[in-house]
């Protein structure tokens, strides 16, 4: 009988924790609109939490061929994108084995990444003014643009060839969308999940072209040689790595890296080993 | 607490896909309990091999994920040369898809009434068509429609596969929202409810019918 309360509360204390944790991380989340309260504190151990965890966290793409792709068969995930967090994690931690890679999307990486899930969005993620309210970004580590990939044969061979009814594939929650509709307002936009499902469409005829960054196009050009990229950029959209608002030793910390990756020539290898393949 | 002003600024694309979501909900709702009869009948037929058409539909199309059924509609039928937008292949999935479930629950319901009755009414010189009208659909229907109002609230839930699709329903939209706002808890907090909007009223007005039958009956 007495074991039997215990455990009664043992069981209640647990709820109650739980009850506790969920409403001070809710709270939290509140509270990261207007950040500059008690976040300095916070933040500022950001990169200590890193250090003493002994591990980056880092979410990158699963589904992008070049930048973040989870091999089917070895179960890696791979990437330009991957080998630059593998390159970050030796710069901050000495090691470029010490890093869990989470998959995000478009949709979910700033969510994720204010849940405190991952350190840092290494994603394709484009640098804009509204994302700046809602993340800090480090410098460009990857200047892209967007671009149109067609069926090889397309009448569509640049912006200008797109007018009203041209179907428009898209993925949910890019800025490329925003783009095509800026300039061609009376385009159908089709968007997709992921890049995938908007390339699978492609294939299937479900749409004229396909837009979103160039580098990313260049992957699936590589991976189906029957459609190819079209037309110069007409956007330009700087990559750059997210961070949790107001953790600047971190930040930093992600700057310096970059800039000895630069110098180093390491991040030329990395460009070279992913990027120069699709050109 | 939700914050209503998201639902304020973005209303016109909520009430957009709502009314999608309302149009694929109806018309695969429609389809699929003719379908679904269609193929209760087969299934219930003395003919053999229509008997096993029914069984194939309904053990093929029940057993594999509804996403995949509009995946094959979608990204399948183009290369036959049909090329169907998400919005019409999301419903004609969704209505196929749950023709099957349609069809166990009517054809559950006929089996439940005794066979005597129809030989008794056979034998009494009713002709089969006659015997199904008169005397197995109206106590059948009352068996059927408890199963069959949960098969329709699944298919309103389900219609949200045509989000996946670029169908322009309302979790299409609600995505779209949830991207642009950053606000995911809330934008789908608003989403939920314009479901329940939906699916209340059947679970309310499928109670009621069922209510009236047994009070007639």
């Amino acid at each position: 009988m007495k074991k039997r309360s215990w455990m009664t509360l043992g069981i209640v204390l647990a709820f109650l924790a739980t009850a506790l944790l969920t409403g001070c991380s809710s709270k939290e989340g509140g509270e990261g609109n207007d950040a500059n309260g008690d976040s300095p504190s916070k933040a500022g151990s950001a990169l200590s939490g890193i250090k003493s965890r002994g591990k980056l966290v880092v979410g990158v793409k699963y589904d992008t061929k070049l930048f973040g792709l989870k091999d089917p068969a070895s179960g890696n995930v791979e990437g330009f994108d991957v080998d630059i967090a593998k390159a970050l994690a030796k710069e901050i931690l000495g090691d470029d084995t010490k890093i869990e890679l989470k998959e995000v999307t478009s949709k979910t990486r700033i969510p994720m990444l204010n849940n405190n899930d991952i350190d840092m969005i290494v994603a394709t993620m484009t640098i804009t003014e509204e994302r700046k309210k809602e993340v800090d970004f480090s410098d460009v580590y990857f200047k892209a643009g967007q671009s149109l990939l067609v069926k090889k044969g397309s009448p569509i061979k640049s912006i200008n060839d797109i007018k009203k009814g041209t179907k428009v594939l898209a993925v949910k929650g890019s800025t490329s969308v925003d783009n095509i509709k800026a300039k061609v307002p009376d385009a159908t936009i089709l968007e997709f999940d992921n890049y995938q499902d908007a390339f699978n469409a492609l294939k299937a005829g479900q749409g004229d072209t396909l837009t979103t960054d160039n580098a990313i196009l260049y992957g699936m050009a590589v991976q189906d040689p029957n459609y190819e990229v079209v037309g110069e950029p007409f956007t330009d959209e700087p990559y750059g790595i997210a961070i949790k608002k107001g953790a600047t030793d971190l930040l930093n910390s992600v700057n310096e890296g970059l800039k000895k990756l630069h110098d180093s020539g390491e991040y030329d290898k990395i460009y070279e080993k992913w990027i120069g393949k699709g050109e | 607490m939700p914050d209503i002003s998201i639902f304020m600024d973005y209303f016109g694309i909520y009430m957009k896909g709502f009314s999608n979501t309302i149009w694929a909900s109806v018309i695969a709702l429609l389809g699929s309990f003719a379908l679904g009869t269609i193929i209760a009948v087969f299934r219930i037929s003395s003919v053999k091999p229509l008997r096993w058409i029914g069984t194939a539909y309904v053990e093929f199309v029940r057993n594999i994920p509804l996403l995949l059924v509009v995946f094959v509609f979608y990204y399948g039928l183009p290369s036959l040369g049909v090329t169907l937008s998400g919005f019409v292949c999301g419903t004609v999935g969704l209505m196929v898809y749950t023709a099957s479930f349609v069809a166990e629950a009517i054809r559950a319901g006929i089996m439940s009434i005794p066979s005597g009755q129809t030989e008794a009414a056979r034998a009494s010189g009713l002709t089969y068509m006659q015997t199904m009208r008169h005397v197995v659909l109206p106590q059948a229907i009352k068996i059927v429609i408890p199963p069959l109002s949960n098969q329709f609230i699944n298919l309103v839930k389900n219609s949200s596969i045509l989000g996946v699709f670029a169908g322009f329903d309302l979790m299409y939209y609600g995505d779209q929202v949830a991207s642009k706002t950053y606000a995911t808890f809330d934008t789908y907090i608003f989403v939920a409810a314009l479901y329940l909007v939906l699916t209340l009223p059947l679970s309310f007005a499928a109670l009621q019918l069922e209510r009236r039958l047994a009070k007639n009956g």
